[in-house]
Formats: structure tokens, C-alpha cells, sequence
């Protein structure tokens, strides 16, 4: 069974995100970039897979400008098979991206797509949802387990109730939740035997995708800065304090 | 028995800064089929990296002259430089030293330079390993054959956890450490072959930068500003940078030496009430920081520089010392370094003899002319001042070279015998508010669950001996607050707080026991500094 695992490139969750100085979007000079992280657990989840013979392949999908390559090496590093740079230089939006991974599937004829519930930079969580029902697929979203066997697919979802388990079958799209899993560390011998591993381009335009934005950016501001709290003294403080808020 | 790969390089180099890149690419240049690897503990290339940094561009243009096509995020010509003597409210004009015009010299982030020359590196088929920090010298025989890279993913109680991978041996002809200011595997080093035997002790001094956006109009881009004097007292040697850059940023700096005596001083207050003098404050009142960190910085010149070679390995940049303190910059010293190394590897196909080659060349003379500058602060402001204009009247021509005595650790004197701390400490408005808050503005990121790199190898001395002769400095001097004297239960205990660690390796140069070791945490921890 091969796998299509698509990875996202986005600003690393350490780094301290800023707008630009005429708020026209984010600061990504000098800025550190990463796999979106539940995007590494849809790998390290794909690869363990394979590890138990349930996978026979496993490709690691991006769409965006060579940039996107770098995340590429990291998941061929993590143990990928292969790689595919769809390449498209403008923004990409939900929608969009899940057309473009629909022809990818079909190129690639991958019995099984997992990939994170969202992205940590735009956190549309749209993209899975979006490919599994233009797929017309099955899909399990937010996935803390994953079993398969059979042709079918046994997922367990977090949801506010306690743990729901649903079972698939496949093709299936799976997104994925934190505690998935714990992704691997790169080992420094995979890195060199990544920069050996195929990784094809192919043009956006080739895949035969139309899809104008459906979405407008508006704006983007920062978020309202706190005012510092302050120490009351007694309960009759506080409720002062309460009322002179308005809050009580 | 943990399995360990193994890799095999003609030359490992230990740390991607200009001195290990410097030296990886001319190396590359002079031999194209020679196999050479970079480790570096940061997430990324740069992002461990903070320096001041006014770069006189001569060695860089002379390894990549085209370097200027694709400059650094941040690289501001130099147009004026001003040097000031601050008191409480005001400022005086000084002569700026010859030794610090910055005429045909750029202000730019050193980080965003690094990341730019480990991209000419790889283009030339350097492999360099982010993420991976180089934890100790593979020896035998007496001959350093390789390092061995750090273990991830180990329990907080030394056990290997879930994810545990070992790290590689790498083995190579050569080892190039070029790790910076008291890199940890240099120090390893320098200790196991004796290599600062017959030398003055090596003196550092710690240094605090902070990137700021502004208001529009405040600033004059390319202004160079350096200051001695307030808030510390003419004792402390001590002084502040203040670069002005394009789009309304400005880089501002503290650096204090650590040779400092009085264990009370808080070399980050000293820094932030800088920021309040009138004349600095009035400039960054409304603007907001965009990222801060700490680093030392190695400054006992040429009489404190070990010997640059042991079997299997050589000393580059400021892992070795070559910095010059009198121009307070260090990169060209480094790139120079490195590739002088990567000449002499290349020429020989050994370390050996990389010492003398050093000494003979025009870096040593460099610094051998500037020898006296430093050490003549250890007696005040004053009398460096006029030892340094009388070091530049004579050109370094004097018979003598001055000491810097003891260790910077040894400097310290009993809190009971020290007297006032000498540092003014006044209200302050400014952000960051504590140590903390700045540590933010590092985005210092340490895996939780792992032992905390920060060795202290017997903490009963912190409670029953430091508390009592020096009041713990380590409370004061870490820059990211990571030591902490903390009560429970009646009972003091020293708390190390690892995970805010920027790597300045203050902890490991001033505690007056020597007894804390720096040593690496997994791969990948540390500050992701952007554009310092």
C-alpha cells in the first residue's frame, strides 16, 4: 500500500512570529522555517507503517516554491521513500491545495493519505476534510491511533466526550492529532542518504487544477497587548476593583 | 555497549560560525575533492549566534568576494562613529580610537551572515548538520581521531528514552574547532593536552544585544555609538554599543567584563539601566524589541591564546582567541583564522604546524600590537584609557606585556569585603521588565525532559560555602536567570532552570568555585536568534 503523507512549510513553532512593518502579512525574512509539526506526525505515523510491512511506500507531497525542497530532505531524512515538489509560487489556500493533492493521489495511485488536522500557521484545519470528500473517500480526522488491517482502517479520535473509534475503509484520508505519536529524530547518515533520494518537480500547472481564491485577506494585526495585572489587598479591594471594570 | 554510526570526513569542524565556515569553504576552494562536514548544536545555522557586530569586511571579501551579492538580513554601512563617556544625565565627546573607525566597515547581523556562508559552503559540497552538537573528543593513542555527536531524546534521568538515538562518531584526519567563545569541546581540549600551559589565563567579558524597530524617524542609519562609563562605576570595565540600522531598527548592546570583582554585580541590570540614560532612552521609548540574547565574548588577546594545535586537531577563531578587543571585533580575526587553517591543511594535510603558522602570520602581529589595551582596564577606566591612547601613540611598540592575572573566576572577592556594588540601580521603565521576559525574546527552546546540561559537580558548596563567601553570584551573572537559590521546607537548594539557557557560557567562565561545566544539550536546543 503506498502512502502519500502532504507536508506544509511554516514558520517554526519556536520562533516569535511578527508582522511586516506595513502589515501587509507575516515576517518570514531570516526566519526560521520548519515541517509544520502535525505534518511530522503524519510521517513518523506513515513510516511506522511501512516499518510493519502495512506500507510498501511512503511519499512525502509539498506545494509551494523550492523552498518547500528543505522540508522535503527533512521528511526523505525522517525515512521517506520519495519526494514531490508540486511547484507553485503564489499563496495557497485550502481549497486549492486539496485539488492539487486530489491529482497527486490520482497520479500516484496512493491507497492512503495522512497528513496534520491543520497547519500551526494559518490553523484553517480544512485541507483533509476538503481531499477526502473531493476524493469521495472516507476520512478520519484527529487521529490519537491508528491500526489497519484488512483493508480497513481503525481510527481513534480525541473528541470533548473521550476517545470515539472509527473504523474505514480504504482509500481513507487521516488527519492527525498531537499525541499521535512522538516523531523520530533525523539521524545524520539518513540526512546524507536523503540528498540521494528522488524528489520530482512538478509544475502546478501540470496537474490541470483550477481553482481561483475563494478566500480575501482582509487585514492582519497583532494581537492586543496585555496590560499588566495588579495585586489586591482584601475581597472588598477586589470587588472594587471588579466594579470600577464593570464586571460585577 | 550502545551502537553508535560512524562517519567518516577528511575534516570535521565543530561549529558553523565564520571561523569553521571560513575555514570549510576556502578548504573547498583550494581542494574540491576533499570531504569536510560542519556540526553546529542550533537549530539552524545562526541560530546560536549573537554578535555585536561591526564587520571589517577585508578577510571576508578576500574568501568570497561576491559576498556583497547576497548580504546578510541586516548589513548597514558604517557612516560615523561616536565614542562618549555617559555619566547620570549626560555625555561627553571622547576621541574616537583609531582602532574603532569603522570607515569602509558594515553593521550586520552575524547570524544572517553564517546562514549565508553555510549556503556558499554547501554549494560547494560542504555537509553541514544543524542540530547537531559535537559532546566530546574521540581520543586515542593521544591523538584526538574524531568527535562524537550528542544523544538525543534521553530521559530526564539519563536513561534513553522512547525516541533515544545515539549519537554518530565522526572520524576524521582532522578536527578544526571553531566553536566560539569558550566552546566546550575546546575546553575539553585544551585541558587533555595542556594547551594553555605557560600562558596567561584566558579573560572574557559577557556581552547583551537587543534588536529594536522604532518609531519612524528616530534614527541615523549607520551611526556607530560606543560608551564607558554609567551605570558602572570606573572600576568595571564595562560600555555599551548602539548601531543604527535601515528601516527604523537599531541594534543595542552591554558588555561587561568578566574579570569584574565585586560579586553583587548584575551585569543585566547594568545593561537595561543603560537604557535609561536620558540620551538612549528618549530613542527607544515606543519602540518595541524584536529579538535579544547574551554571549561572551573572549578578549585576553595574544598572551592568554593557547597553543592553536594538539595532535588531530586545531583551534580556530574565538575558540582559540583570536579576537581583538581594542577594535572590539572579532569576525575578521575569525575568517582570517579559518582560512589560514584551511591553507596550511591543504599545503600539509595535517594540523601540525598550524600554531607556528598562525604566530608568523599578520593576525598575530594584529593582535601582538593591541596586547596591552585590555589589561590595562583591570585598574580602572582611567588608568585604561590613557594606557590605551598611550598603547595607540606608540603603537604597541612598548617593551613590556602587561598580565591579566588571575582567572576571571579567581577575580571575585568575598561579598563581606567587597564593599558597595559598584553600579548604579535606578527605576526602570523600558522592556524587557526581568531576565525572563528577555529570555522570551531569545525563543530559547530546551527539550524539558532531558538532564540538565548544566553540570555543577557538587552543589553542598553553593549552599555551604557560596551563600556565605559570595551570596551566589550565579543568581546574578547568568544572563536567562537559569541559577536559582530556591527554600523548601527550610532547606536552601540550588535550582537550575535549563531550559533558559542561551548558550553564553558566563556560568562556566565566573563561578568562583569552578565548579559548573557547560556542556551540550541535545541537538537542536538553545536560542533561534533572528538577525543578532
Amino acid at each position: 500500500m503506498k502512502v502519500l503523507v502532504p507536508i506544509k512549510r511554516v514558520i517554526d513553532f519556536n520562533v516569535r512570529v511578527q508582522l511586516k512593518r506595513d502589515n501587509s502579512g507575516v515576517q518570514t525574512d531570516g526566519v526560521k522555517m520548519s515541517v509544520n509539526p502535525f505534518d511530522e506526525i503524519a510521517v513518523e505515523e506513515a513510516l511506522r507503517l511501512r516499518e510493519k510491512g502495512i506500507a510498501t511506500e511512503v511519499v512525502a507531497v509539498s506545494i509551494g516554491t523550492a523552498d518547500v525542497q528543505q522540508q522535503l530532505r527533512t521528511a526523505l531524512a525522517m525515512g521517506a521513500d520519495r519526494a514531490i515538489q508540486v511547484d507553485f509560487n503564489e499563496e495557497t489556500q485550502p481549497l486549492h491545495v486539496a485539488r492539487l493533492l486530489k491529482a497527486v493521489v490520482e497520479r500516484e495511485s496512493a491507497e492512503l493519505v495522512i497528513l496534520g488536522k491543520q497547519a500551526i500557521d494559518d490553523d484553517a484545519n480544512q485541507t483533509g476534510q476538503m481531499l477526502a470528500a473531493l476524493l469521495g473517500w472516507p476520512q478520519a480526522t484527529f487521529a490519537s491511533a491508528v491500526g489497519i488491517e484488512g483493508g480497513k482502517a481503525t481510527v481513534t479520535r480525541e473528541v470533548d466526550a473521550g476517545l470515539e473509534t472509527l473504523e474505514l475503509d480504504l482509500p481513507a484520508v487521516i488527519t492527525t492529532d498531537l499525541r499521535l505519536n512522538e516523531p523520530r529524530f533525523v539521524k545524520m547518515p539518513d540526512i546524507m542518504k536523503a540528498k540521494k533520494k528522488p524528489l520530482d518537480v512538478v509544475p502546478a500547472a501540470d496537474l490541470g487544477v483550477e481553482a481561483p481564491p475563494r478566500l480575501e485577506t482582509l487585514g492582519f494585526a497583532a494581537p492586543e497587548k496585555r496590560s499588566g495585572g495588579r495585586k489586591v489587598a482584601n475581597v472588598a479591594e477586589l470587588v472594587e476593583a471588579l466594579k470600577e471594570k464593570g464586571l460585577l | 555497549m550502545v551502537e553508535r554510526d560512524i562517519m567518516e570526513y577528511d575534516v570535521v569542524v565543530v561549529g558553523a560560525g565564520p571561523a569553521g565556515l571560513a575555514f570549510a569553504i576556502r578548504l573547498k576552494q583550494q581542494q574540491a575533492d576533499v570531504n569536510v562536514c560542519v556540526l553546529e548544536k542550533g537549530s539552524e545555522v545562526g541560530a546560536n549566534i549573537l554578535s555585536g557586530c561591526v564587520l571589517q569586511p577585508d578577510a571576508l571579501d578576500e574568501l568570497w568576494p561576491e559576498w556583497r551579492d547576497s548580504p546578510p538580513a541586516i548589513c548597514v554601512p558604517a557612516r560615523k562613529d561616536e565614542f562618549l563617556l555617559l555619566t547620570r544625565s549626560g555625555r561627553i565627546r571622547l576621541p574616537t580610537p583609531p582602532q574603532q573607525n569603522n570607515h569602509g566597515n558594515f553593521i550586520i547581523s552575524l547570524g544572517s551572515l553564517c546562514q549565508r556562508l553555510a549556503e556558499r559552503a554547501e554549494s560547494l559540497g560542504v555537509d553541514v548538520f544543524p542540530g547537531f552538537p559535537a559532546a566530546a573528543p574521540l581520543i586515542e593513542d593521544d591523538r584526538v581521531v574524531g568527535v562524537r555527536c550528542g544523544d538525543m531524546g534521553v530521559e530526564k534521568d539519563g536513561s534513553p528514552g522512547p525516541n533515544y538515538a545515539p549519537g554518530v562518531d565522526i572520524r576524521a584526519k582532522l578536527v578544526v574547532l571553531a566553536e566560539g567563545s569558550r566552546g566546550s569541546m575546546a575546553k575539553q581540549v585544551i585541558n587533555r593536552f595542556g594547551l594553555d600551559a605557560g600562558r596567561e589565563p584566558q579573560t572574557y567579558a559577557l556581552g547583551f544585544k537587543e534588536l529594536w524597530q522604532l518609531p519612524e524617524g528616530r534614527v541615523q542609519p549607520g551611526l556607530i555609538q560606543h560608551s564607558l562609563g554609567w551605570p558602572l562605576n570606573s572600576d568595571t570595565y564595562g560600555g555599551s554599543f548602539l548601531y543604527h540600522l535601515d528601516d527604523d531598527r537599531v541594534y543595542v548592546g552591554y558588555i561587561v567584563g568578566l574579570d569584574y570583582r565585586h560579586p553583587g554585580l548584575q551585569p543585566f541590570e547594568a545593561f537595561q539601566q543603560f537604557k535609561h540614560h536620558p540620551h538612549v532612552k528618549r530613542l527607544l521609548e515606543g519602540g518595541e524589541i524584536i529579538s535579544a540574547g547574551a554571549r561572551t565574548i573572549v578578549k585576553g588577546g595574544i598572551q592568554s591564546l593557547p597553543a592553536l594545535e594538539a595532535p588531530g586537531v586545531i583551534l580556530v577563531g574565538d575558540a582559540a582567541g583570536t579576537l581583538n578587543f581594542a577594535k572590539i571585533k572579532g569576525v575578521h580575526m575569525a575568517i582570517r583564522s579559518g582560512m589560514l587553517a584551511a591553507d596550511h591543511f591543504a599545503a600539509n594535510g595535517t594540523g601540525e604546524g598550524f600554531d607556528a603558522a598562525w604566530r608568523a602570520s599578520d593576525s598575530a602581529k594584529e593582535l601582538h600590537k593591541v596586547r596591552n589595551m585590555a589589561p590595562g582596564f583591570k585598574k580602572g577606566l582611567w588608568f585604561g584609557l590613557a594606557n590605551a591612547a598611550f598603547e595607540t601613540l606608540t603603537g604597541g611598540r612598548s617593551p613590556w606585556t602587561l598580565k591579566h592575572g588571575k582567572a576571571d573566576w579567581q577575580k571575585l572577592e568575598r561579598m563581606a569585603e567587597a564593599g558597595e556594588v559598584p553600579q548604579a540601580l535606578g527605576p526602570r521603565e523600558l522592556p524587557p521588565k526581568d531576565r525572563l521576559a528577555s529570555v522570551y525574546f531569545a525563543a530559547t527552546s530546551h527539550d524539558e525532559n532531558q538532564p540538565a546540561h548544566l553540570k555543577v559537580h557538587d552543589t553542598s558548596i553553593c549552599i555551604e560555602r557560596c551563600t556565605v563567601e559570595y551570596g551566589n553570584p550565579c543568581e546574578r551573572f547568568c544572563p536567562a536567570g537559569v541559577y536559582e537559590i530556591v527554600e523548601t521546607d527550610g532547606e536552601k537548594r540550588l535550582q537550575i532552570n535549563a531550559a533558559n539557557c542561551v548558550h553564553c557560557k558566563a556560568c562556566d567562565i565566573k563561578d568562583p568555585y569552578a565548579i559548573i561545566t557547560w556542556t551540550t544539550p541535545e541537538g537542536g536546543s538553545g536560542p533561534n536568534y533572528q538577525n543578532l
